[in-house]
């Protein structure tokens, strides 16, 4: 497993390069412009001198080149300084700047990242907790009407867009229903809110209620298919007829038995969705105003903040190939039938 | 087992239907059955082999398993050591479980594969007896030892198996508990010849140190003949003869009992090449639209018009055996 996870781990340098350069072709190809959001009073001359000044005069090699040295080897040196609060060399280096803060990417990511994850990994969360045993009851029920319901539930989970479920929850929860009601949720995340005490940890709740809600019926929509069909896959087997033989109550068959051979595939879904957490829901974030990464890529996109978006979207794809390994090496663990040596 | 009727028996089953629903259409409403097991009686006797042979399809799995109630019969009783077990449920049902288990056909299928062979030994033990780690251990061990399968493969996940040793670790699994009763439903089917023989070796051997009687399933005549005390024949549903074996072998009464050992082939060639084969024509009617009157009358060689009209009574001869068949009334 070990001599598996190295190579791999090897195997995703030339890939992680490769999609680096894809991104990096893709937004030059775009045709965005830095300075199409400043004032029109700004003549010509002085647009393409603040293009020539971010670099945009450079040849395409060279920028990319530069974009490399400065991701892959002044930011982990950076960050290294930082944690052990060392100088190595004169300290000085080009980081990956934004060009519409002016502020080194890898911060902003860092100023964003706790929202999201607690808004979106949280949803997260709760749409796996919800989904398991969903799909556990649904598929030993096969056809009931509980069986039936959820079936609808989740089919209307998955198929309608959040920006509708959000607005609608808005309308319900933060319009219809008034604002000194217990039931009131207010309709803006506000980043700045600082739990210090239990009423504002309550606050912190209210807050949340709405965009998890709204993220984790999708995903619970999602998983517990996966669950159902996992389990129907599983209960017809032969050693579950087995267990049942040996005289095992009906719990223990289907959380011992059917339960945990279902998890193989459930959990591999489960890591391979973790990377579209740190993505961050962008319209989600967008709808209540969670300003998270996903919110800072629409950002950067908008501004045609390229840098930001290049690192941003490359950061992302580093997460999915991560998660991709991960979840083989799951497989390989919980599946005793499958080794990778 | 001429005397058989002054013993009780172990298990007695009377009137035993098992039928399975067919559902249909947007709503899925019941449109009608599968008479998987259609009223079948029998007796089976302490210390005996009852053999339960058949074409695929014909519902010996289906008998096996609803008599040992992993699925919830139709109708009919099941006594077990005398206790009926038809219509149990749940706990009840359970606790009834380590007198009766079964040795399943495809040992890669029926084996939990996220279980070491020690875990799916000592589940059973786990569950129904109260024994500490190292008893548990111990009673793997001597069961391993049984079957003739090395201690240190306790660690080790099924799939690390061949056909033969998973099928010993089946056999070990269903000894667990000491049962009395085992339905070993077509053990040796899936495992190559050679495995085959070592595996009902084992199975006899078995019998006589631990006194087990078993219901054994099969299609496999020649098999049956060489293990089984007595032998039911069944078609669609229905047990159509029941007889001591050599009587069944030497000397069988229904059509069809007589079609389906003409159909065993001979190792000697010249008997062989003059084997008379009695060709069935048809196929099998389905078990959901069984005909009317005799199950096997609509591929019968003797068919008589009686057959169409009345089902044949399951009846006993005077030579002890029993027959459903019209054939017999004259």
């Amino acid at each position: 497993m070990l001599n598996y996870t190295i190579r791999r781990l090897l195997f995703t340098i030339p890939t992680l390069l490769f999609i680096s350069l894809i991104i990096f072709l893709l937004l030059d190809l775009a045709p965005s412009d830095p300075t199409g959001n400043l004032p029109l009073s700004i003549p010509a001359e002085v647009r393409e001198q603040i293009r020539q000044s971010l670099g945009l005069g450079e040849p395409i090699h060279i920028r990319y080149y530069k974009w490399l040295v400065q991701f892959f080897i002044n930011e982990p040196l950076n960050i290294i300084e930082q944690m052990f609060d060392i100088t190595i060399g004169d300290g000085d280096r080009l980081r990956v700047t934004s060009w519409s803060t002016r502020s080194p990417v890898v911060d902003l990511v860092l100023e964003r990242m706790p929202q999201t994850l607690w808004v979106v990994g949280m949803s997260y969360v709760v749409g796996v907790l919800i989904a398991i045993p969903i799909g556990v009851y649904s598929a030993y029920r096969q056809y009931s009407w509980f069986d039936q319901t959820g079936t609808f539930i989740s089919m209307v989970g998955f198929s309608v867009p959040t920006f509708f479920t959000g607005v609608l929850l808005i309308v319900i929860f933060s319009t219809i229903v008034p604002t000194d009601s217990f039931f009131w949720l207010p309709s803006i995340y506000d980043t700045t809110h600082k739990v210090t005490d239990l009423a504002s940890f309550g606050f912190q709740i209210r807050q949340m209620i709405m965009p998890v809600f709204v993220l984790g019926l999708f995903n619970a929509a999602q998983i517990s298919r996966y669950m159902r069909a996992s389990m129907l896959d599983n209960l017809g087997l032969d050693y579950v007829r087995t267990a049942r033989a040996k005289g095992l109550t009906e719990n223990v068959v289907l959380l011992v038995h059917v339960l945990r051979n279902s998890l193989i595939p459930v959990v591999t879904v489960i890591a391979l969705g973790i990377p579209q957490v740190f993505g961050g829901a962008i319209i989600t974030e967008q709808v209540f105003k969670v300003n998270g990464l996903g919110h800072l890529l629409i950002g950067g996109i908008e501004a045609a903040d390229i840098p930001l978006v290049q690192t941003l979207t490359f950061i992302f794809a580093v997460l999915i190939v991560f998660f991709n390994l991960i979840a083989d090496i799951l497989y390989g663990i919980l599946d005793p039938r499958i080794r990778y040596d | 087992m001429a005397d058989g009727a002054l013993q009780e028996p172990i298990l007695r089953v009377q009137g035993l239907k098992m039928y399975f629903p067919i559902y249909k259409g947007i709503l899925r409403r019941q449109v009608g059955e599968v008479k998987a097991v259609d009223d079948i009686s029998f007796e089976i006797f302490e210390g005996e082999t009852l053999g339960l042979v058949g074409e695929s399809g014909c519902g010996k799995s289906s008998a096996g398993r609803a008599i040992l109630r992993l699925y919830d019969v139709t109708a009919g009783t099941i006594k077990l050591n005398g206790v009926e077990i038809a219509g149990m449920k749940g706990d009840a049902l359970r606790r009834q479980r380590p007198e009766m288990q079964m040795i399943f056909q495809d040992p890669q299928a029926s084996l939990n594969p996220r279980m070491t062979v020690g875990a799916i030994i000592s589940e059973p033990l786990t569950e129904h007896r109260k024994l500490s780690k190292k008893e548990t251990l111990a009673r793997v061990f001597e069961l391993l030892d049984a079957v003739g399968l090395s201690r240190d493969f306790v660690n080790r996940f099924p799939h690390e198996f061949s056909g033969g040793q998973r099928q010993r670790i089946g056999i070990a699994r269903a000894l667990a508990l000491n049962p009395k009763f085992i339905v070993c439903d077509e053990p040796i089917a899936a495992l190559d010849v050679s495995i085959q023989a070592q595996v009902v070796n084992l199975l006899e051997d078995l019998q006589e140190k631990l006194g087990l009687t078993y219901l054994f399933i099969s299609h496999d005549l020649s098999m049956v003949r060489h293990l089984a005390t007595r032998v039911a024949v069944m078609y669609l549903g229905k047990i159509v003869e029941l007889a001591p074996r050599d009587l069944l072998y030497n000397d069988p009464k229904h059509p069809y009992t007589e079609a389906l050992l003409s159909a065993v082939p001979e190792a000697d060639p010249t008997a062989e090449a003059g084997r008379d084969r009695i060709i069935l024509e048809g196929d099998v009617p389905s078990p959901a639209h069984p005909p009317k009157g005799c199950n096997f009358s609509t591929r019968c060689p003797k068919v008589m018009d009686i057959c169409r009209l009345k089902t044949p009574e399951f009846k006993q001869l005077d030579d002890g055996r029993h027959v459903a068949c019209h054939l017999m009334d004259q």
